[in-house]
Order: C-alpha cells, then sequence, then structure tokens
C-alpha cells in the first residue's frame, strides 16, 4: 500500500490514533516513518532534524520506536534478556566482548523496572516463546520503551489481546511518560476514542482528516467513508 | 541470565582431555587432530551456533591461517606462538574483508555466497602454485619445537600445544557468550529483523563476529602446520568446510562444547570405520549422521540436554 500527500506533526506528549479501513497504508505510513521503507519522495524529521537517510537502528538511537502488529521477539531470549539488550543497545554497552553481562548490573535493572512497569516482573527469567500471548504484546511495548524513546509508534498493539486485557495494555500506555509521543494503530473505536487525544484517519493511503475525538466522531466524511452510519460518541 | 561460572562438569570435561596422554598414547597425533578440529568447530559454532551464519566455505579462513603459518615457516622462521599470531591476523584480516559481503545476506543466499567464496581462495591458492605449491602443497619446512618442548614422533608435545591452544580459545569464546555483544549475538539469531528495532546496529556485530571466527580458524590452520609441518590445498578445500558443518551440527550447535564433542565423535568415528573398511568407511559416517539427524536433530549435546531436563 502507497501512503502520499501525508504531513503530520507529532507534538510531545499527545496520543495520536491512526485509524483506517484495511489497506489505507497505516502500517506502510509506521515503516516509512521508522526508515524499514524508504520513501520516493518527502522528509522525515525528528525534534527538528532530517532523519531521512538514517538507517532504522539510527532513527531508533534518535529517539523513535515502533512496535509490531505480529509478535516480532526473541523467542529462546527470557523476557529479561530481551529488555536488558535494548537497554545494553541503547547505552553502547552491546558491542562489549569481553566484560561479563553479570558486570553490567545497572542496565539489568533498568530491564526490570521496565518489565515492572508493564506488570512483567514474574515473567523475566521466562523465555519469551513461553509467555502468554497478552504477556508477549506487552513485552513489545517493553522493548521499545527500553530504547527511551521520544516518539513511540505501536502498530496495533492488542492485536489478537481479549478484549478485557487490551484495556489494562492501553491503561499501560496511558500512564507512560507524558514527554512521550505515542501514535498507535487501532482497530477497536471504543478504545480509540478513550485513550487517544487527537485522531487521524488514513483512506486509501492519504490521511483524510484529523481532529480531536470529538471532532471526528461528528466528521461525516469520516462517518461515512470508515465508522459507517453509525453514530459513535467519544467516551 | 548467562551463567559464566565454571560448572563441575566442565572441569571433568578437560581434565578428561588430559586421559590420552595415560590412556591412549599411541593415538596421540589422532587426538591433536581432533583438538585442532574442535578448534575450527568452536570458530563456526561462534557465527553459525550464536549469530545464524551458516557457511560452507568457512575452510578459507582455516586454510588462509594454514597458508600464512606454511609460508612464514618456509621463508622466514619458524618460531610456532608468532606464527599463530601471523596466521591469525591473515585469516582475521580476510574474514572482516569477506564480511561486509557476508553480513548482507541471510538463508540460501548466504549458504552460496560462502560456497562461492571458499572455492575462489581454493582456486586463487591452486593458482597461486609459485607460492603455495599448488596440488603438491607446501612442503620443504619444519617446525622443530614450541617454546622449547621438541614436536615429537609420538605427538606428545603436538597434543599439548593443540590442546593448550584449544583450551585458551574456548575460554575467549565463552567470555564472548556471555558478554552484551553475546547477547546481541543471540538477538540476532533469534531474530535478526527486528534488533533495528531495537537499536541494534546488526551488520556491524555480525562484521565483528565474523572476523573473529575467520581469526579463530585461522589460529586452527596454523596449528594444523605447525603440528604436521605441510599445507596441502586440501585445508582449503569445500570438503573440509561440509565435514566442519556436519561436526558443530553433530555435536550441538549453539553449545560451546558442540563442536568438540562433534570432533570427537566424527574423528573417532572416522578412524575407526577407515579402519575396518578404507575403501568405504563414509557410508557409516552417512548412517551416524541421519541417525543423529534422526534421533537427536538438535545433536548430541542437544539430546543429552533434552534426557536431562525429562529426568529433572
Amino acid at each position: 500500500m502507497v501512503a502520499q500527500e501525508i504531513d503530520l506533526e507529532l507534538p510531545e506528549g499527545l496520543r495520536y490514533a491512526l485509524i483506517g479501513p484495511n489497506g489505507a497504508g497505516k502500517t506502510t505510513l509506521i515503516n516509512l516513518m521508522t526508515g524499514m521503507l524508504a520513501p520516493d519522495a518527502g522528509r522525515i524529521f525528528l525534534g527538528g532534524q532530517d532523519i531521512t537517510a538514517l538507517r532504522p537502528d539510527a532513527r531508533v538511537k534518535r529517539g523513535l520506536a515502533r512496535t509490531f502488529q505480529i509478535n516480532t521477539l526473541f523467542p529462546h531470549l527470557t523476557a529479561l534478556e530481551s529488555v536488558a539488550l535494548a537497554v545494553l543497545e541503547r547505552e553502547g554497552h552491546a558491542h562489549h566482548w569481553w566484560r561479563s553481562l553479570a558486570r553490567f548490573a545497572p542496565q539489568m535493572d533498568e530491564a526490570f523496572s521496565i518489565l515492572k512497569s508493564l506488570n512483567l516482573q514474574a515473567q523475566g527469567d521466562r523465555l519469551t516463546r513461553e509467555l502468554a500471548y497478552g504477556q508477549q504484546r506487552l513485552l513489545e511495548i517493553a522493548l521499545a520503551l527500553a530504547t527511551r524513546p521520544r516518539v513511540l509508534l505501536l502498530d496495533e498493539p492488542a492485536a489478537g489481546v481479549p478484549k478485557d486485557e487490551s484495556a489494562a495494555l492501553f491503561a499501560a500506555i496511558a500512564g507512560l511518560s507524558g514527554h512521550l509521543s505515542v501514535l498507535f494503530i487501532e482497530h477497536d473505536m471504543d478504545v480509540v476514542f478513550r485513550f487517544a487525544s487527537r485522531i487521524l484517519v488514513m483512506v486509501g493511503g492519504r490521511i483524510l482528516v484529523e481532529g480531536t475525538p470529538e471532532e471526528i466522531a461528528r466528521d461525516e466524511r469520516v462517518r461515512e467513508v470508515y465508522l459507517g452510519k453509525a453514530r459513535h460518541a467519544p467516551a | 541470565m548467562a551463567n559464566v561460572n565454571v560448572k563441575p562438569l566442565e572441569a571433568v570435561f578437560w581434565l578428561c582431555t588430559l586421559l590420552p596422554f595415560v590412556l591412549a598414547p599411541n593415538y596421540l597425533s589422532l587426538a591433536s587432530q581432533i583438538a585442532i578440529t574442535a578448534l575450527f568447530a568452536l570458530s563456526l559454532d561462534l557465527i553459525l551456533g550464536y549469530a545464524g551464519i551458516v557457511s560452507l566455505g568457512h575452510a578459507a579462513f582455516f586454510g588462509t591461517g594454514a597458508y600464512a603459518a606454511g609460508l612464514l615457516a618456509k621463508h622466514y622462521w619458524t618460531e610456532p606462538l608468532s606464527g599463530l599470531l601471523i596466521a591469525a591476523l591473515s585469516a582475521g584480516l580476510t574474514g572482516y574483508a569477506m564480511s561486509h559481503i557476508v553480513v548482507r545476506f541471510r538463508h540460501l543466499a548466504l549458504i552460496m555466497l560462502t560456497l562461492g567464496l571458499g572455492l575462489l581462495v581454493h582456486e586463487a591458492a591452486n593458482s597461486a602454485s609459485a607460492l603455495t605449491g599448488g596440488a603438491d602443497g607446501l612442503q620443504g619446512f619444519r617446525v622443530p619445537s614450541v617454546l622449547g618442548f621438541g614436536f615429537d614422533l609420538y605427538g606428545r608435545t603436538a597434543y599439548a600445544y593443540a590442546l593448550v591452544v584449544l583450551f585458551l580459545c574456548f575460554l575467549i569464546s565463552r567470555r564472548i557468550i556471555h558478554s552484551p555483544f553475546g547477547l546481541a549475538l543471540r538477538g540476532i539469531r533469534e531474530n535478526a529483523t527486528r534488533m533495528p528495532a531495537i537499536g541494534a546496529p546488526s551488520r556491524a556485530h555480525l562484521r565483528k563476529v565474523y572476523t573473529i571466527a575467520a581469526l579463530m580458524a585461522g589460529i586452527a590452520g596454523a596449528l594444523l602446520t605447525h603440528t604436521t609441518s605441510t599445507v596441502s590445498l586440501e585445508v582449503l578445500s569445500f570438503g573440509r568446510s561440509a565435514d566442519v558443518l556436519v561436526i558443530l551440527i553433530l555435536g550441538g550447535a549453539g553449545r560451546l562444547y558442540g563442536g568438540i564433542i562433534g570432533a570427537i565423535v566424527y574423528m573417532v568415528a572416522r578412524d575407526q570405520f577407515s579402519g575396518i573398511n578404507p575403501q568405504y568407511w563414509y557410508f557409516w559416517i552417512g548412517l551416524l549422521l541421519v541417525a543423529v539427524v534422526l534421533f537427536l536433530p538438535n545433536g548430541i549435546l542437544g539430546g543429552l540436554s533434552r534426557f536431562s531436563r525429562r529426568r529433572t
């Protein structure tokens, strides 16, 4: 799917929801922003700096992190090892080949507290592949948080998670630092209207409209194209 | 979390490697061949078992080290420790140069690429016969001793030399895999596409481990040169690359001891089978491999670890 004529700003601290029908180009937009896809035209800035030519890992180092729609984890690493790896990479310690991991206690402690912030502290020593699906979704977010992002892009963070668990997952997202800009793709409108401070609607690779949940709920075009004729009041 | 402490079983294992001096003094040259092959397999384990780089051309580095040590001994000096160092550097440089291409590919393309690079180095050595001796190999030199211990006919010094170098390289490998860099390598093996999304420069990590593995393979090659005082073109052959891959899979990749156990089983089996039937011994090796793949898909150590988990 293509994404074109997109002019988007993510100010600090806002929670953006990116919605749109399947094939609207939502994931493509995240892939373009994170460097997993190269744009044919256009520029991407992070904190005023042009990052269009940077590799994905260099963008992460500058503070742009993402999660994936389908769990993309490290099956045979424990949850703690996975998050510790992200912390060690962020701090530039992952190239140390002579010092034992045991010497990196502060990084391990930080990894543990990230797991704790997402209620995963009891799962730290379990292999990722042995975690329940919902826990794996949380671990996706933990990995992104370990990079200390300024902008966090969540691609359907609650995909496949039962409805009652997804509320807890989004509560965890809502509780993230106020300095963090979050953009999340989500299909559950209840969740979108509950947690987003602004909503972007994408259709056919373009941004159709952007506004507050109230504005989006009132917008005729959105109702026609995406929500159908059903009324939707923000929670 | 990875445990860096030496376990009692490991101490017992390394003590057992001294047994050939007492129990099988007539087999010390086989024992030194095993130690050299184990080191070669250990170097492959670093890239295959820990970083997921499948290689069918790893002999390129073994052979580079072997030839570097041989050329040095033939034309300059025969002191072996400096020879090891120079051989390691030669193989490491070759590995570093190749790593820039190798780390760009995965899966089938990677297998073909490493195979191709291995064949290129083999044929380059074959055609540069003025330097390498071509198909006749490099001869006419003799490494008399190491640290004052003369290489004897029974192979005592050769085995002690190979064993000490294997042990030191093992300690280094162990240190590497229990370090943050080792964790990053396991991350790449587990999910290479996820690594950039946590800010990891995967290719830089892979270039580094490929260079370290090449360096270690070069040391193994140099050991062979020093203990046999000859270098044949076979050190660069596809057969050697394939054998070491088989040895590692047989022992269990990604377990550090897999290459060593694989080398012991494979080389002893080869020695025994070729004794029974010099013409068709590969048949039995083939049978052994099929049996291992069918019953122990994660190699001998993988099977043992599954067995011990069941018991506990």
